[in-house]
């Protein structure tokens, strides 16, 4: 493998290792949130001993999303430097930005919130919390912003030296790419959130039902909450999931027709266009001839254009289009390294496309009927006690986070062989586009990049063995263990919220599980 | 001013902030080995070291995430020159801030005494690797890099190293241990504040040798008589704080200790403008501000979002400080309040 293709590993391998911590911390993040806003509003015990076990599980998985986020900022310089001269007048201030308006609020106030029991004001230490949930949203918001800007450039002029300079700031925030994708990313959010609080609630109540556990204290509430919330968190949000899914689909037909259609693996031009189901290729073949699908006619003309008969353009047809006006061949020029002068294949990987928009759209579905299932048996009190429904449900946590991963390997890789894709509403000559080929750092070698491939990629590895051993344990021993301060104050009553940390042993061994 | 300018202040202030943030918290982790005791006190002790900056080691990060996104934003040529050049090195920075961040967190999940010191030691190791790297970065992006005309790094992996990144090593390094001590004398009591301020009494004097001699080398090439200034300012703040220390006033020494940092890197940067990468291989490959700058439509977007954040960030900031400003004891639930 050549720079390029141990660079574009690291980099999906890297992002989509980020983007298991990402989804859990903005959904958690704001369920916790309102556990807390839930507990200040009602003073009942379970929303107390909720945000107190949620929040821990939520600050494990976040101080990794963080640690894994660094890697993200300075990979561009490193690995992508020409990508980074192309993109400099648009891309860089989105980070910028981003780190400025939403990091420090996130880092300073979660580091007020885990410290700021029963040393700040109760509404005070909330609003702290809300603080750090709103700068993750924002960073979202950005860093969507500039991938969605990748995807869609828009409010760049071409500028002398046929770099993108940017004319219009508002333009880019507004960016109808960047719209889309992070509504459906922050939903998505809420399903993962939602997911891991039906799984856990679940085996929980089961397993304090066959130990014939009563069912009338805080710790039967507090899962029962549990499942109940993160049930109807994930069917809202997957309505909305799938809404906004279908918004980005219809901005992708027109803006980056190439990605639909190879995640349909529609090869000629038809009206109506079928939807197809299930397909199946010769191995290593990315012809689109050689895939052969089963389809139902007409759905996807109407998930395209909402009407059962417009003309979809096929995978074959664009390939030609594109080449008609991007070149057949790489330019010879030696920024393309060994790519220079070679054929240019403006389909993406269709086997990648084509499975990862399927399994995005399976693992969501799973989670919303997990979703619906535990409500059903959770209704009017009752606690199921089913094997394969619960333990199931406890399976299924993984679900939206393979959606999620799944969702961004169609997005990135269905756009290539470009890293800036044209945008098709500016004539040709004020488009910008960047080819991923061009990208890479010409002073690097494959073994540096080997290099850092190798350690982040074993330093990732064991990692994601610690966090899954703490999360596990930390789910299996439940609210009680450690957690003798969550004995609340009685609803009204007059105690003052420094009473919530006496100072006895347990209660700062509690502390110290929940941070020193 | 112009733009340009006015940028490269704001990336200049940026890299301070973070040196002076989180040169204490790196200190800190660097000194639990040294200024905890033997035993289960010593346990105590790291405990306690731990908890003076648990609040705020996040924040003080998140100013290496801006000062290095601002490079992005407002240099892309400076950002795309100097991070390939250096590409191992920055990754061993990746490396040690990955592995320190997640032991933060990670260290107390567990009771089990093995747990705890393993993850403090990797909070030590970690911090030393990253307050190094970036050091070493620095370094290198002030004193020269082996690029060419197009930017590109001449030379193998390890070119972009040399002695100037070693300078620039051992500066961040010796500054954010005295830096870190100084720290646990203002915010802690008992043994500890008293262990703290020998070791800055001791090592004050030494620990500012290789930043004075890193800033003093870039004044000396491209220096001006502010920044000659500046640096004399730099090398009394030591002697001040030598004094202070001394004398037991804690606040004073820590500000004087600030000090020295605040006017080292105004010399480096004001000695290095404009000059962003130099090149060791020809002057007239030195990446300047002119030509790594973006737009300066871009740049006027950017002044006004940070003038109207940057205030806000800062004010909220200093607040946490505030919340936080308590004096902190091995005993739990006996604090003390600031002198």
């Amino acid at each position: 493998m050549d720079v390029l293709d141990i660079a574009r590993w690291q980099f999906g391998i890297t992002t989509v290792y980020h983007f298991l911590m990402v989804p859990l911390t903005i959904g958690l993040g704001l369920l916790v949130a309102v556990m807390h806003t839930m507990w200040v509003r009602t003073g009942r015990p379970e929303w107390l001993r909720m945000t107190r076990f949620w929040g821990k599980v939520y600050l494990v998985n976040f101080v990794l999303g963080v640690a894994t986020g660094l890697v993200q900022e300075f990979q561009f310089g490193l690995a992508w430097s020409e990508y980074s001269r192309f993109v400099g007048d648009v891309f860089g201030s989105l980070l910028a930005l981003e780190a400025l308006l939403a990091f420090f609020l996130e880092s300073t106030f979660l580091g007020l919130w885990i410290f700021g029991w029963g040393r700040i004001p109760k509404k005070l230490h909330l609003a702290a919390l809300w603080a750090a949930v709103v700068g993750s949203i924002v960073s979202a918001y950005f860093i969507i912003a500039a991938n969605s800007w990748m995807q869609h450039p828009v409010g760049v002029a071409v500028g002398a030296d046929g770099r993108p300079v940017q004319v219009d700031f508002l333009a880019v925030l507004t960016n109808n790419t960047a719209l889309a994708a992070f509504s459906h990313a922050i939903v998505a959010a809420l399903m993962v959130a939602g997911a891991l609080l039906v799984g856990v609630g679940l085996w929980h109540l089961r397993r304090r039902k066959l130990a014939a556990a009563p069912d009338t204290d805080v710790d039967h509430a507090v899962w029962r909450r549990s499942v109940r919330l993160g049930g109807f968190v994930s069917l809202a949000a997957f309505v909305l999931v799938a809404a906004t899914g279908d918004w980005q689909g219809k901005l992708m037909y027109h803006q980056q027709p190439l990605k639909m259609s190879s995640a349909e693996a529609l090869c000629e031009t038809e009206a109506p266009a079928p939807l197809s189901v299930f397909a199946w290729a010769k191995l290593g073949s990315n012809e689109c001839d050689d895939v052969h699908s089963w389809t139902v006619p007409g759905l996807l003309s109407f998930l395209a254009h909402w009407d059962f008969s417009s003309p979809v353009p096929g995978v074959e047809e664009l390939q030609e289009e594109y080449a008609a006006v991007y070149g057949e061949t790489y330019p010879d020029d030696p920024s393309f390294g060994d790519r220079a002068g070679q054929e240019i294949d403006y389909t993406p990987v269709l086997a990648a496309t084509y499975w990862s928009f399927r399994l995005m759209i399976g693992m969501g579905g799973v989670s919303a009927g997990v979703a619906a299932y535990a409500l059903w048996a959770t209704r009017r009190g009752r606690v199921p006690t089913s094997r394969i429904g619960v333990h199931g449900s406890l399976l299924a946590v993984g679900a939206p986070f393979v959606a999620n991963a799944a969702g961004w390997v169609f997005t990135e890789m269905g756009r290539q062989p470009f890293v800036v894709y044209p945008n098709p509403d500016v004539p040709v000559d004020e488009q910008v586009w960047f080819f991923t080929a061009q990208a890479v750092s010409p002073g690097i070698s494959a073994a540096e990049v080997w290099t850092s491939l190798v350690s982040l990629g074993l330093l990732y590895g064991a990692l994601a063995v610690v966090e899954l051993f703490l999360l596990t344990r930390l789910v299996r021993r439940g609210v009680t263990t450690g957690d003798a301060t969550a004995t609340p104050p009685a609803v009204g009553s007059s105690r003052r919220d420094d009473d919530q940390r006496p100072d006895d042993d347990r209660a700062d061994d509690d502390v110290l599980s929940f941070a020193y | 001013m112009d733009l340009q300018t006015l940028w490269f202040a704001a990336v200049a202030v940026l890299w301070t902030g973070f040196l002076l943030l989180e040169g204490f918290d790196f200190g800190v982790a660097a000194l639990l080995p040294v200024l905890g005791r033997r035993g289960r006190q010593g346990t105590a002790d790291r405990h306690l070291m731990l908890r003076t900056i648990g609040p705020v080691w996040d924040g003080n990060e998140v100013w290496l995430i801006t000062a290095a996104g601002a490079v992005f934003a407002a240099f892309p040529g400076w950002y795309a020159t100097w991070l390939p050049a250096l590409y191992l090195p920055f990754v061993v920075v990746l490396l040690g801030l990955i592995v320190r961040a997640v032991a933060f967190e990670w260290r107390h999940q567990s009771h089990d005494p093995r747990w705890d010191a393993t993850w403090t030691r990797v909070i030590t190791g970690g911090s030393l690797v990253a307050a190094a790297g970036v050091g070493a970065a620095l370094g290198a992006t002030t004193l020269g890099l082996p690029i060419d005309g197009d930017g590109t790094r001449v030379g193998g992996a390890f070119a972009g190293l040399g002695w100037s990144s070693v300078l620039g090593a051992a500066a961040v390094v010796a500054y954010s241990l005295v830096h870190g001590a100084l720290f646990l004398a203002l915010k802690t009591d008992g043994p500890l504040r008293l262990r703290a301020r020998a070791f800055a009494l001791r090592w004050s004097p030494v620990g500012a040798l290789p930043l004075l001699a890193w800033a003093g080398l870039v004044h000396l090439r491209s220096g001006t008589l502010v920044t000659g200034v500046l640096w004399l300012v730099a090398a009394l703040a030591v002697v001040v704080t030598w004094t202070r220390v001394r004398l037991d006033r804690e606040g004073q020494a820590f500000a004087g200790w600030a000090t020295v940092l605040l006017a080292s890197a105004a010399t480096l940067f004001g000695a290095a403008y404009p000059v962003v990468v130099p090149s060791t291989v020809s002057p007239a490959f030195d990446v300047t501000i002119t030509e790594a700058s973006v737009s300066d439509y871009t740049l006027t977007v950017m002044t006004w979002v940070a003038a109207v954040g940057l205030p806000v960030v800062l004010a909220y900031q200093a607040w946490t400080y505030w919340v936080f400003r308590r004096r902190l004891t091995a005993e739990p639930g006996h604090e003390t309040v600031a002198a």
